[in-house]
């Protein structure tokens, strides 16, 4: 281990679209279900708005765990866009395999827009997840950072 | 040590280890036990003095625990999955607890139906053993 | 260089409380181009609008970020700030930082940590921003209305009125709904067909409403202002146009196995039939599945006695494509099915009965005419029992966890009306508690009790139990005595609890609209957008959006009209500017983004374009109808020289954020 594992505070960048996702978020946010502060979002307007190279460069620049939400599976807002994110996540998810991220830094979740107390539950245990996984240093550049 | 009332709800409550605070109150337990009308205390009552810390008396003299079957009927259609039998469970082993031994004695378990819920077989046993 | 403005909102003590505003607001200061940075309490009003307005001028900024609640609540409201002072809306940018910092958060230092987080995010975004400018899409001045109940023909009377044209769209043979099946409604007990098929008539004789009975939404396309839509007019069997409505073919039909839908099975109907007396249109339709000419082709008794020769065997579905401005959802409800309650009895006792089934017993127009009768017996009940909250508040997972809001009321108005028509009849309501809020409902209930002597037991009914002779056995509780109750009733009335109707999520992921976890249609804000769908020009009337009674539910429609009449009222459109744009530059022209748009915007043109190292080409290449986008960005990622990108969440925008965030 880098760091010592209780001080350890992973960075965590959620991508969450606009129309299921992020509200979802804010949902969890008026119904006060807190989650760690860990988890930074990231507005699109549709999960499949997400280039894979935007998560590749969250882990470049030392993000510990990326997570992408839209809407559940047919219920996207512009019909099929969320279709589109399953089979390109799914591709990148045996790529970061492949380049030996570990899989479960990386997860794609549905949750809608009235599911904030699913979003604040997916949000804490990822938090518990990445925080067991520990820092991410495969594909750390640190040229990245000034 | 003298334990005060709402100690001994505390205490009720962990070993029943249902959530009481769900409870609307709406008696579908008391309607629903088969032999609600040989109880002295019906079980919803068990749920309510949990809940606001009542009187924890009235459910430990309570006759109830004794005649209740462990059927699971109350819990099985309470409508917030709250469960009163595992209330009387608690009361019932408050007592057996108190009395300092419990004559349960495993051997005997081979004769009993494998179907039949965990809770029900250690609830005959603490009734016969009383 | 640039000059941006920081404004973070306390939201009076919603952030303040949780987040060191003065903190966040000094950290933003030392971040290069920001040249002002300001916190007030509460931005969104109009004094901290001026003080916006003000810093524009006195700082000559060119970019504002806004932290603050969710985009999502104001957005809109800063945007407009900004463009009145003359800034472009779309350099505006939000950092969330209540619903996604200050709600969720509890320590003050870290959840002002993250704030500065998330505001520096929105500044690296914000560098990025460009000047968008909104296109203008035309209206169609047309709206369809889904479902006939109450709530639809109210909106549909409503934007009829305006002068625009409306069309109904209803699945079931009439139009009518929920509401023609009531015998009485509360709290005035006034007959519910007597205010209804008034508006019935009134929704069929407006020149502006066109009605669409047996048909279902086939496909929906387009966007706000412009929906494509097909309707599938289901074969009626039976020729609208040249039937009178005599009804003889209802009557002489030999096929009457089928349980009557509309008098809840209480009686049946023949496979030709029309639902109820007042029907419009007032034209009978075949059931094909019941029909003994189309299941064994012998038979063929309506088409011999019609006066008119008005039956068809052969007609066809029909679609109908029809192009509209505006959408409105009034879907309405249905009851729960009761198969999770086995232990009350329901569909092993005839004399078990649901709600909606007494509306029938004891409507004038329904299978008994009125007279309250056990329907296994056919004798007047002695005494009767009603079970509030059957399947609501139910977490268990057999019902539903909302309260259904309408059974209380209906309740006292059973009880009430059994007891003024059957002094001698008892009438006992169990309940968990008594939910009359509103205008002059809970007096309506008290009147059941003091005035009708109505018997109303706080507790629950465990199960009911029948012998073999029918006889009833109602187990309850009677919590404020501590008491057991075993009581013999003749007829027991279970109040159901009401859900969606059954195709809500279809319609829904048709439309796009979002639902919630129990099908009702989610409201674009809870507060103060109730009539909306988030999908913009989508609305919404009625129990499709949540429990309602009628009053509430015909409040509701002429809500979601005049929502439907402002956008209709418009000539043009503003469009989102949010859309994809091509780099014709490096463009290779290989149109996989054509392959990947739902929506068909983009399309391979052939044209002149100036290369990277400066000469001019003609090539085919990726060109984007902005008034067809809708943004949703999915060819920027399909796109492999990356020369598609979305506006206002472009590829550096994007990687600005994740930038800021790591």
């Amino acid at each position: 281990m880098l760091k010592d594992a209780a001080k350890f505070e992973p960075k965590i960048v959620a991508f969450c679209c606009n129309w299921c996702s992020y509200a979802g978020a804010d949902g969890a946010g008026t119904a006060r279900k807190n989650y760690p502060a860990n988890v930074k979002i990231i507005k699109v307007p549709c999960s499949c708005r997400v280039n894979p190279m935007f998560i590749l460069r969250a882990f470049q620049r030392g993000a510990d765990g990326v997570i992408l939400c839209g809407c559940h599976p047919g219920d996207c807002h512009y019909s099929t866009g969320n279709y589109y994110t399953r089979r390109r996540m799914a591709l990148l998810m045996s790529m970061l395999n492949f380049m030996g991220v570990a899989e479960d830094r990386f997860r794609v979740e549905w949750v809608s827009a009235a599911e904030g107390a699913k979003f604040a539950e997916v949000m804490n245990d990822f938090v518990v997840q990445i925080t067991a996984l520990g820092e991410n240093v495969k594909l750390r550049d640190l040229r990245c950072k000034k | 040590m003298v334990i005060n009332n709402k100690e001994r709800a505390e205490m009720l409550r962990q070993l029943a280890g249902t959530n009481v605070s769900l409870c609307i109150q709406c008696g579908r337990c008391s309607a629903n036990c088969p032999v609600a009308w040989k109880m002295d205390v019906l079980p919803h009552r068990f749920v309510y003095e949990l809940l606001n810390g009542g009187n924890v008396d009235v459910l430990l003299e309570a006759k109830s625990p004794w005649k209740c079957l462990s059927c699971f009927s109350c819990a099985e259609r309470c409508p917030k999955g709250v469960s009163p039998a595992a209330i009387m469970e608690a009361v019932r082993l408050t007592h057996i607890r108190a009395q300092g031994n419990n004559k349960l004695n495993p051997a005997d378990l081979e004769n009993y139906d494998d179907k039949m819920p965990q809770q029900a077989i250690v609830a005959a046993f603490r009734k016969f053993n009383k | 260089m640039q000059k941006i403005g920081v404004f973070v909102c306390w939201c009076g003590s919603n952030i303040a409380g949780t987040v060191d505003v003065a903190a966040v607001v000094e950290a933003v200061k030392k971040i290069p181009d920001v040249a002002y940075a300001v916190d007030y309490k509460y931005m969104c009003s109009e004094e901290g609008q001026k003080i916006i307005k003000d810093a524009v001028e006195e700082y000559g900024l060119d970019r504002i970020v806004v932290c603050s609640c969710s985009p999502r609540m104001h957005e809109a409201t800063f945007r407009k700030c900004a463009e009145s002072i003359g800034i472009n809306p779309y350099m505006v940018e939000i950092a969330n930082i209540r619903e996604q910092c200050s709600w969720v958060l509890k320590d003050v230092k870290v959840a002002t940590e993250k704030a500065i987080q998330l505001a520096k995010a929105a500044i690296a975004k914000v560098r990025f921003n460009n000047p968008l400018h909104p296109g203008q899409s035309q209206v169609v001045k047309r709206a369809l209305v889904i479902g006939g109940g109450i709530a639809g023909i109210q909106t549909a009377l409503d934007i009829a009125d305006a002068g625009y044209k409306v069309d109904i769209l209803e699945k079931e043979p009439t139009i009518g709904g929920k509401m023609a099946q009531i015998d009485k409604t509360f709290p005035t007990l006034d007959c519910s067909a007597c205010i209804l098929t008034p508006k019935m008539v009134d929704a069929a004789c407006h020149e502006n409403i066109t009605i669409h009975t047996y048909s279902d939404l086939e496909a929906v396309s387009g966007y706000v202002g412009n929906f494509d839509v097909t309707i599938r007019k289901k074969a009626r069997s039976v020729k609208a146009d040249i039937c009178s409505g005599c009804g003889i073919c209802t009557e002489k039909c030999p096929a009457r196995k089928t349980p009557s839908e509309f008098d809840e099975g209480l009686r049946n109907r023949g496979a030709i039939y029309i639902p109820f007396a007042q029907a419009i249109p007032k034209v009978p339709v075949i059931d094909r599945e019941a029909c003994l000419k189309f299941k064994t082709g012998k038979c063929g008794v309506c088409s011999i006695v019609c006066p008119n020769g008005a039956i068809d065997y052969t007609q066809e579905d029909e679609l109908i494509t029809e192009k509209y401005g505006a959408i409105v959802l009034a879907t309405g409800f249905e009851l729960i099915d009761l198969e999770n309650y086995g232990n009350l009895g329901y569909g092993r006792s005839k004399n078990v009965i649901t709600s909606m089934q007494l509306e029938r017993l004891t409507n004038a127009a329904g299978p008994t005419e009125g007279h309250l009768v056990c329907p296994a017996s056919g004798k007047e009940p002695k005494s009767v029992v009603i079970v509030s909250c059957v399947g609501s508040r139910d977490t268990s997972g057999r019902g539903k966890t909302y309260c259904s809001k309408v059974c209380c009321m209906y309740n006292a108005k059973h009880a009430m009306y059994i007891r003024e028509k059957y002094p001698n009849v008892d009438v006992t309501v169990f309940y968990i508690d008594v939910r009359t809020p509103g205008k002059g409902f809970d007096e309506f209930q008290r009147r059941a009790v003091e005035e009708y002597g109505v018997h109303y037991v706080r507790g629950q009914v465990g199960k009911i139990m029948s012998d073999k002779e029918g006889n009833l056995t109602v187990f309850a509780s009677d919590l404020n005595s501590g008491r057991h109750l075993m009581l013999n009733p003749d007829l027991v009335v279970l109040a159901c609890a009401v859900k969606p109707a059954k195709d809500a999520r279809k319609l829904a992921s048709m439309l796009t609209a979002s639902i919630d976890t129990n099908d009702f249609y989610v409201e674009a804000h809870p507060k103060l957008r109730p009539v909306e769908s988030p999908t913009a020009g989508i609305f919404l009337s009625g129990m499709c959006q949540g429990p309602k009674d009628i009053p509430e539910t015909v409040s509701q429609a002429g809500a979601a009209a005049a929502k439907v009449i402002g956008l209709l009222a418009k000539d043009k459109l503003m469009t989102n500017p949010c859309t994809a744009k091509c780099n014709e530059q490096i463009c290779s022209g290989c149109l996989t983004c054509t392959n990947v748009c739902p929506y068909g915007a983009i399309s391979g043109v052939e044209k002149e374009v100036v290369t990277l190292n400066g000469t001019r080409e003609k090539r085919v290449v990726a060109v984007v109808n902005e008034a067809l986008c809708q943004g949703c960005g999915a060819c920027t990622v399909a796109c492999p020289s990356a020369s598609m990108d979305l506006q206002g969440f472009t590829n550096k925008q994007i990687l600005a954020e994740v930038d800021a965030l790591c």
